[in-house]
């Protein structure tokens, strides 16, 4: 009985065992200035079966596949973005971890610097109003009340 | 077989009838808990605003049985998977008689419906802590503040009870269980999720503090005060938290990445950016009465986008490595619950938040002004984030386009915001509040600057390849590191008396500890991004191969069996200068029950750089797949984490906070003005 479990464990455990790890030394390109462009660019390509992982650190096959294809395409000679734009065609631009900046994805690209003004000119209209606000008097607070916050702010 | 199987069940019954006895009251706790949140969600609220001291006074009582109710639940539940109770679905789906015990525990939260019941029995922890400290608080901000924290505890109590039940229990158990994630079989990830709700659910008591503060129409000096140690000890939860999930996935998905911009990570990365900002705005509100309702804002959006967050996770809306519990269902209840939280929060504040008068005065070049550009700046680049992550969903929903915003968008938009802030640090943190001095500022800390620019250019000029983020990072860090300490100095009237050191308050020595903790996490992060170097082959056994000042040899490789898992595992002989310096023995594991594999890279920890070691498959030629990573200052990120929380716990250690919370009240000291 335990024999079974444990043939049967084994077997499992050699079917599992197919699953490769991201880069196989097969994989790398002999030419080391093609090798690095490979690796630039399956950094910015998804994995289409993981999630959110790039295609350069994924260990599905698919990935595996992906890589073998963009370093093919490198050996024949195309540039960085013939490459890319060859694997956007045949799998669409979720591939593509860097988004576009076309249609409106302009505004994700666009949103950090557009709230930073807003935000630095709503925070500078503050400042100027505060500097130039007159010098309050602690009114609106009973005497009872101005004595416990006096008490509490003493005891910094 | 049969025979034995019948013994089993003989000899088990008495104990399996006590065992079902516990579960049975942990799930009667957890429903009497959930009833109790509705009673101090109501009659403290009808109490403060009628001023009857009665109905006020029910609040604390009723924090501490929700908390201890809640807790008995917790306890029956842990108690159930220790003793691997299967004939409740979770043990079942997520436990394994042969798993070891300490997973056994941690496998409580690690799953949906066992997280859950941790989250709220923090925010009743919370809640109840918040009753016994808040012995100082006006009565009517007081049962405010627990009412509306009890509300949260009783969408999230319904929320358990109705659609994620962790006591739910299985009709015919089955004699085994279907094992924990491996992944998530690691010290590391263990107490990832404790460290993280403790953060996240300690910003509830911000929130409830803002929400109640609205109700109340007031917001004076002592309502920063009494908000800022929470956000202090939830700041520094989410610090460690943070960390412990990133310093796992270093070393347990196999490349040591330490950073994915995860929709999951984001999840977390947010409030900590927004309780970050509060905990430095509420200084302004404590000292100079300023950005009052600003400060409200923050409060609210921090524990938003906790809410957030937990909808991220539980609902899987957004593809994730690691969104466990993908339901629709519970996606919607969540959602609810943010929308009915935050935006009625926000619609308060609407209304209310005119009433707040600024009091303080200051110049455009003040402490005041660098606090509110940290502010902006943690505020937009947390908006960043939001964006990118919700991005691929909004283009989903309105542009019909299905695309990725994956780490180099992250990476590109979210960094200048944070050098920026790595910039003006040191400089903000040293001017005067009310009026300063920038040339005076200047001068003190032109020490400080000219070792980062030194530094910066000795390591631009040593380093191979044209990196520009690596000297950047290392002029950050030491300029971080460097100007904090300067501030400390100048703090004892630039004496450098030793006495005098040890008699700053405690407030400044977390604040310094704390920047400089950034600083050293800054350095890790440019050093390891822009210094890394990896060597991927086929190595033999015996075969000694060299990975940049490294020799390594793969000595031998062998079948191990651990508890619940198959292990492939290799011996490596680490040599420098023809010395061993390290024997690794990295893994490659199989768990058969959970079905999946996992990597288990060694790793020879160093104080400059760690050399991670990892084993791949064998190859035909009797070789094995061998990938040798040296990572510069990979310690520093998570060493620069430690060093933030500590902080946060230095600064929460100050007295005048126990004074306020009204522990106890000793003759006051005299503490140097800042």
């Amino acid at each position: 009985m335990i024999g079974t479990i444990r043939s049967a464990l084994v077997a499992l455990v050699l079917l599992i065992a197919g699953a490769a790890a991201a880069v196989q030394p097969d994989e790398v390109l002999d030419d080391p200035a093609l090798e690095t462009r490979a690796r630039e660019i399956s950094a910015g390509l998804r994995c289409l079966v993981c999630q959110n992982e790039s295609i350069d650190e994924s260990n599905a096959s698919l990935a595996r596949d992906l890589r073998i294809l963009v370093r093919e395409r490198l050996v024949e000679g195309d540039s960085n973005e013939e490459v890319v734009d060859f694997v956007v065609d045949r799998y669409g631009e979720f591939v593509l971890l860097t988004p576009t900046r076309d249609g409106w994805n302009w505004l994700l690209w666009a949103a950090g610097p557009i709230m930073l003004l807003l935000a630095g000119g709503i925070g500078a209209a503050y400042l100027r109003g505060r500097s130039r606000a007159p010098e309050p008097s602690a009114a609106g607070l009973s005497a009872e009340e101005e004595a416990r916050l006096r008490q509490l702010l003493e005891e910094r | 077989m049969k025979g034995q199987a019948r013994e089993t069940l003989d000899a088990g019954l008495p104990r399996d009838y006590k065992r079902g006895m516990i579960t049975e009251l942990g799930h009667f706790a957890l429903i009497l808990a959930f009833l109790v949140a509705i009673v101090q969600m109501v009659v403290p609220l009808v109490g403060a605003h009628k001023r009857w001291p009665g109905w006020m006074a029910v609040a604390e009582p009723a924090a501490t049985s929700q908390f201890l109710l809640t807790a008995a639940a917790f306890g029956a539940l842990v108690h159930a998977f220790v003793t691997s109770d299967f004939s409740l679905s979770v043990v079942v789906q997520n436990s394994h008689s042969a798993k070891p015990l300490l997973y056994k525990i941690t496998g409580t939260w690690g799953n949906h419906e066992g997280s859950m019941l941790l989250w709220v029995l923090i925010l009743t922890l919370f809640g109840a802590m918040a009753a016994w400290f808040g012995g100082q608080l006006p009565p009517t901000l007081r049962a405010r503040v627990l009412a509306v924290q009890s509300a949260i505890a009783v969408a999230f109590f319904a929320f358990i009870l109705f659609t994620s039940n962790p006591f739910a229990r299985l009709a015919v158990p089955p004699f085994d269980g279907q094992d924990l994630n491996p992944l998530l079989q690691d010290p590391g990830l263990a107490f990832h999720p404790p460290f993280l709700y403790l953060g996240y659910v300690g910003l509830s008591i911000c929130f409830s503090f803002a929400v109640a503060a609205l109700i109340e129409g007031r917001v004076d000096a002592a309502w920063g005060r009494w908000v800022r140690p929470w956000t202090l000890a939830s700041w520094s939860f989410l610090t460690i938290g943070i960390g412990l999930g990133s310093w796992w996935a270093y070393y347990e998905l196999g490349w040591g990445g330490f950073w994915f911009w995860d929709p999951v990570e984001n999840a977390s990365f947010m409030p900590w950016l927004f309780a970050a900002a509060l905990l430095h705005s509420a200084i302004v509100v404590e000292k100079r009465e300023a950005l009052k309702s600003w400060t409200m804002l923050l409060a609210i959006l921090a524990f938003g986008f906790s809410l957030i967050g937990t909808f991220i996770v539980r609902s899987g809306l957004l593809t994730s490595v690691h969104a466990f519990a993908n339901d629709p269902e519970r996606g919607v209840f969540i959602l609810a619950i943010l929308v009915v939280f935050t935006g009625g929060a926000l619609t308060l504040f609407a209304a209310r938040a005119s009433a707040m008068q600024a009091k303080g005065v200051f110049g455009i070049v003040s402490r005041e002004s660098a606090l509110v550009a940290n502010n902006i700046l943690l505020a937009v680049s947390s908006f960043v984030v939001f964006v990118g992550t919700m991005w691929p969903l909004l283009a989903e929903m309105f542009f019909d386009r299905k695309l990725s915003v994956g780490a180099p968008f992250f990476n590109f938009a979210f960094t200048p915001f944070m050098i920026v802030l790595g910039l003006i640090l040191p400089l903000g943190s040293m001017l005067a509040w009310k009026r300063g001095k920038v040339g005076r500022t200047a001068r003190t800390l032109a020490p400080a600057f000219g070792l980062a620019v030194a530094l910066a250019g000795l390591v631009w000029a040593m380093q191979t390849g044209r990196s520009l983020i690596g000297p950047i990072g290392v002029f950050l860090g030491t300029w971080l590191v460097a100007g904090t300490l300067t501030d400390l100095w100048s703090r004892t009237g630039k004496s450098g008396s030793v006495a005098r050191l040890f008699r700053l308050p405690r407030a400044d020595w977390g604040k310094t500890v704390a920047h400089a903790g950034l600083g050293i996490t800054m350095l890790g992060v440019a050093g390891l991004t822009a210094w890394e170097s990896e060597d991927i082959r086929v190595a033999q056994i015996g075969e000694r191969f060299e990975v940049g000042a490294f020799e390594l040899e793969l000595v031998d490789v062998q079948e191990v069996e651990g508890p619940n898992y198959f292990s492939t595992m290799g011996e490596v002989i680490v040599r420098q200068g023809g010395d061993e310096i390290a024997r690794l023995f990295p893994e490659k594991r199989n768990y058969p029950v959970a079905r999946m594999p996992t990597t288990e890279a060694a790793i020879d920890y160093r104080f400059m750089r760690d050399l991670y070691v990892v084993i791949g498959d064998a190859q035909d030629n009797g070789g094995w797949v061998m990938r040798t990573y040296i990572k510069p200052l990979a310690n520093w990120i998570w060493a620069g984490c430690i060093i933030m929380a500590l902080g946060g716990a230095l600064s929460l250690s100050d007295r005048r906070f126990r004074i306020a919370t009204g522990e106890k009240k000793t003759a006051a000291r005299a503490v140097p003005a800042e």
